[in-house]
């Protein structure tokens, strides 16, 4: 199986090869359009803001190249922000793949922003890519932006407001927290993505 | 619900974890992949690595540790240590650390934490506070602790960082209060509380912990994020899945994911 991990400059491309490497599959690290087409599987990554990655998706000449992809996408994190419309963040327009706007987690009594650390999942609805992820498992989160709670959504999460951990339509797909972090729940996720591919 | 974290904090020298008492008499305590895998496998929720020898000696990380790390380890870590500028932070990200933590260098040049703060989001940014308790009572914050014949005081307040470090962009802060740490009484809950008071980012507290009871009260007392540990954790005095136990059976919430 061939998967391709954009580096479109975000900081976290290592760590999420490594956990590739965990599982088995050996990802090419590519900014290449020709590449990413052939793939099987495509993540975009992306430890850094909204607006750099994006213009890094940009001068690479990858935003129409992702637009119309047909083979499944796994966003992470910032890369999952990206697949929205739009970003509060830096006011970015993003890849408008999934509906919706991001926008940045509100200050409450007891509510840190970033949201950081590990917080329960609540499933919405069932799918491929959440398979043996039970009701409550704990992922591991670090943002300050967050997407809305659509009926894209698979897993929500809580903090001050309920946002969107992992959505899907069709083949695009995107997780807010790392599972290249979150320990076997992580790895359950990605492995869920690269056999059953969104089906 | 958001758990507090358990973090272990492996002060790294020549490649090597060691641990002091006060910040001197280093001892070996094993190997850097080694240990990062059994509180992997502890339950341990996140993992902090000061490469302590780094700032007295005027230069930074090694990476290749950074990586073998980073290969085997699917919880999240923090490196610190010598980190100077946005180059050598991004190096260590890219070598797969998830945070940075900065300390010395951001006393030395506040700017530091904004550029850090700009290239990567304030969520990877750590501002790092080695704290004192001076005669006039203020805490005031120390520099280049990891060797006591470098380490200097400054004028800073500790509470006056706490405001600046945010302000310039910190997305966590661990305060290490110097005074608790190593000798096991519990962590500093006044001073963790009057921080607790101007801190919007997540705060980590650390100096202190010798029994699980510390780790309830800097929890429920203190409201902080985290809580950082390292001499109890390395001797096996506190084991993390009793002590995520005992945590839990007092309704704090935690993560179980064993």
């Amino acid at each position: 199986m061939q998967v391709a991990l954009i580096d479109a400059g975000g900081a976290n491309i290592g760590s999420v090869r490594y956990a590739l490497q965990r599982l088995g599959v050996e990802a090419e690290l590519t900014t290449d359009a020709e590449c990413i087409r052939a793939a099987d599987r495509v993540i975009l990554p992306g430890v850094s803001t909204a607006a750099m990655v994006m213009d890094g998706l940009r001068q690479r000449g990858l935003v129409e190249v992702l637009r119309t992809l047909r083979t499944p996408l796994l966003g992470v994190c910032v890369g999952m922000q990206l697949l929205f419309e739009h970003s509060e963040e830096d006011q970015t327009d993003c890849l408008g793949l999934l509906p919706g706007i991001v926008r940045k987690l509100p200050l409450a009594a007891g509510i840190r922003v970033p949201h950081m650390g590990w917080n329960g999942l609540a499933r919405r609805r069932d799918a491929s890519l959440i398979v043996g992820i039970g009701e409550g498992a704990h992922a591991y989160f670090v943002h300050s932006y967050a997407a809305p709670v659509s009926d894209d959504c698979l897993m929500s999460c809580e903090h001050g407001l309920a946002f969107a951990a992992v959505v899907q339509r069709g083949n695009v797909a995107g997780a807010q927290f790392h599972p290249e972090r979150s320990a076997d729940i992580g790895a359950r996720l990605l492995n869920n993505f690269l056999e059953t591919g969104l089906a | 619900m958001l758990s507090r974290r358990l973090i272990p904090c492996l002060d790294v020298r020549d490649g090597r974890v060691v641990k002091g008492v006060r910040f001197r008499d280093h001892v070996d305590m094993g190997d850097i992949v080694d240990l990062a895998l059994r509180y992997r496998d502890a339950g341990a929720d996140e993992l902090v690595f000061y490469d302590i020898g780094a700032s007295p000696e005027g230069r930074s990380v090694d990476y290749g540790w950074v990586e073998r790390v980073s290969r085997l380890l699917d919880i999240p870590f923090c490196v610190a240590g010598g980190i100077r500028d946005v180059a050598t932070a991004r190096a260590v990200l890219h070598a797969g650390a998830d945070k940075i933590s900065i300390n010395t260098p951001a006393l030395e040049r506040p700017a530091l934490i904004t550029e850090l703060a700009q290239a990567f989001g304030v969520q990877c940014v750590v501002v790092g506070i080695d704290s004192v308790r001076e005669a006039d009572g203020q805490w005031r914050v120390r520099q280049y602790t990891g060797d006591p014949d470098k380490t200097r005081a400054l004028t800073m307040r500790t509470l006056d960082w706490v405001v600046e470090a945010q302000e310039r962009g910190a997305g966590e802060i661990v305060l290490n209060c110097m005074d608790s740490d190593g000798v096991r009484r519990g962590y500093d809950i006044e001073q963790l509380r009057q921080a607790r008071a101007l801190c919007r980012v997540p705060l980590v507290a650390s100096g202190g912990a010798g029994e699980a009871v510390h780790f309830a009260e800097v929890f429920r007392q203190a409201d902080v994020d985290g809580a950082l540990a390292a001499s109890v954790f390395h001797s096996g005095a506190i084991a993390i899945p009793e002590l995520k136990q005992f945590l839990a059976a007092q309704a704090i919430e935690v993560r179980d994911g064993l």
